[in-house]
């Protein structure tokens, strides 16, 4: 317990920036160096920052395409398998698959499912929601939503090592570099 | 700004001598096509005039468009929409055949057919031969001013920026989208829907607007793509206006289907007599697989490769897609058309495929000489580094 108290763990290093450019330069420059386990924090998207922490493109849109087709083979099935298996019912002498009066629903369901998909998977996939994160850990974290850029290198990563790390991120000159308690 | 001079690459004076042989060959064809067979030749010409046609109205809708909405992919494009929408007083040269060969493209115009008719009788005082003429001018007379208003106040922005100068034209393309939309929604029902006079639908000009839409982005896209190969364009185009005109291409793609499916879904679900027949001819023997041919080329194939990212950023893909949607454009309007006024049977002749291209030639022959009129993008323009820059991969 007291080996606990004196030597809090580390979740990892966390340095400050105070413009989009120093930011991306910087994770440019730490991705350069080797290190994977890296994180940036900004206030509004930067473009350029999906090429500097070189950011596998995301899988969404694979994700949305599969619940649209869904949308799409279970409204039309549905519509089908009620007005041709289930209640066939003689409307105004037209035949029971009516196609072209099933592809408004089905186009309606493909939406629907498309969208809810796309709104859940990307909630999901950024691993949200997330009710702890060490990063709040640091007091000034906070600005990053307001005027300051973070990039944060993990201790988990196969090439951190504390004195070393640090002296990497100092090098960046960033305002500051503070330590994350786990 | 740079010291370039933004001029049409060397290459484009050898294309436009090209693109007029083409046209004068093909005009000889025609007329040997006339000789032959006067009810085809002035068929297969409507066709490829009202798709020409469309390309400059689309031109001008889409920089009226730009000059409400904004946006990068409008400001390097602007010179291209505008050089298209100033071939508009050349077409009413190319009309000149369809106001000739009134007798033969709509029944409504034979008196003897009338004589005998009381729907047409009916219809006449809109559907007479004059009447015709006076629309056909006032159309005219509306577009070429709509689109050398726009192009000449363009055209004295780069001679010296005026804010009030963007205002007004900001204003004159509201009022002017207006205008555009009327007159095009009035010439379709002249030009292309009364060939059959006996059916009629609402959505129809709405669809010609779609159209015109699409075929004017599809062009403008291959022109783009062309340019940027080379100086100075190669330095002003970049991966994401192209990407932006794809979307928006995407976006046409999908309005057209809505606009056919809408059309399609009404009058199948009214089924009634007045109607129907003109769906039941398309959707018979061959008739029906230039119909599924429309489905899968016109909406499904560009829909699909248009919803990729890649495809939409990288020139020669885009470009190729474009090409399609141009070529699936012609077959809407031949389907549209439809059989000859008393057939249901699916018949196709040479001078379909000839018309297009030579109305073609010339029209592209028109459009690179105003292409080549001005610079190629608006200098002054306060947005253009932005714009520029906003372009560019990062």
């Amino acid at each position: 317990m007291h080996h606990d108290d004196t030597t809090p763990k580390l979740f990892g290093l966390l340095a400050e920036f105070d413009s989009a450019t120093a930011i991306v330069n910087a994770a440019r420059r730490t991705r350069e160096a080797g290190y994977t386990k890296i994180d940036a924090y900004s206030p509004f998207p930067i473009h350029e920052m999906d090429e500097a922490l070189k950011l596998k493109r995301t899988k969404l849109p694979w994700l949305v395409l599969g619940g649209g087709l869904t949308g799409m083979l279970g409204g039309f099935g549905l519509q089908y398998w009620a007005a041709v298996i289930q209640y066939p019912l003689n409307i105004g002498g037209r035949p029971m698959a009516s196609w072209p009066s099933f592809i408004i629903p089905a186009f309606e369901t493909t939406i629907l499912l498309a969208s809810l998909t796309a709104v859940i998977g990307m909630i999901a996939l950024n691993g949200l929601p997330m009710p702890y994160h060490p990063v709040f850990n640091v007091p000034q974290f906070g600005n990053a939503s307001g005027d300051r850029f973070f990039l944060s290198i993990e201790t988990t990563d196969a090439k951190f090592d504390l004195a070393a790390t640090r002296a990497f991120l100092d090098g960046l000159n960033p305002l500051g570099v503070s330590d994350i308690a786990a | 700004m740079t010291d370039t001079t933004y001029s049409v690459p060397a290459g484009a004076a050898g294309v436009q001598r090209i693109a007029l042989g083409v046209g004068v060959v093909g005009m000889g064809l025609l007329a040997l096509g006339y000789s032959s067979s006067h009810e085809h030749f002035f068929r297969s010409y409507l066709i490829a005039f009202v798709f020409w046609t469309g390309v400059a109205l689309g031109s001008l809708a889409w920089s009226m468009i730009h000059h409400l909405s904004g946006g990068a992919w409008g400001v390097v494009t602007r010179r291209v929409f505008e050089a298209s929408s100033r071939t508009v007083p050349f077409m009413a040269l190319l009309f000149l055949p369809v106001a000739f060969g009134m007798q033969d493209l709509y029944i409504w115009a034979r008196p003897e057919v009338v004589a005998v008719d009381k729907i047409l009788q009916f219809k006449q005082p809109y559907l007479n031969v004059s009447f015709f003429y006076i629309r056909a001018v006032i159309y005219f007379v509306i577009w070429t001013v709509l689109a050398y208003t726009l192009s000449a106040w363009s055209l004295q922005q780069d001679r010296g920026y005026d804010d009030k100068r963007a205002v007004r034209m900001q204003r004159l393309s509201g009022g002017g989208l207006v205008i555009y939309a009327l007159t095009v929604f009035f010439m379709s029902v002249d030009w292309m829907m009364s060939v059959d006079p006996y059916w009629y639908s609402t959505i129809y000009g709405i669809l010609f607007m779609g159209g015109q839409g699409l075929s004017a982005m599809a062009f403008t896209i291959a022109v783009v793509v062309l340019l940027a190969r080379t100086a100075p364009m190669s330095k002003v185009i970049g991966p994401n206006h192209l990407h932006d005109m794809g979307k928006l291409l995407l976006a046409f793609v999908m309005l057209w289907a809505y606009f056919q499916f809408s059309q399609f879904l009404i009058i199948w679900s009214g089924n009634l007599p007045e109607e129907i027949p003109w769906y039941l001819i398309r959707m018979k023997g061959a008739w029906g697989w230039v119909s599924v041919l429309l489905i899968v080329g016109h909406f499904g194939l560009p829909y699909l490769l248009l919803l990729n990212r890649d495809l939409k950023r990288t020139g020669g893909t885009v470009a190729a897609i474009a090409v399609i949607i141009i070529a699936m454009r012609f077959v809407d309007l031949f389907w549209l058309l439809g059989p000859e006024h008393g057939q249901e049977l699916l018949s196709v002749h040479w001078l379909d495929f000839v018309a297009p291209v030579a109305v073609g030639g010339i029209w592209v022959a028109l459009f690179l000489w105003q292409l080549g009129t001005r610079s190629l993008i608006p200098i002054n323009e306060p947005t253009l580094q932005e714009a520029i820059e906003a372009g560019a991969a990062h």
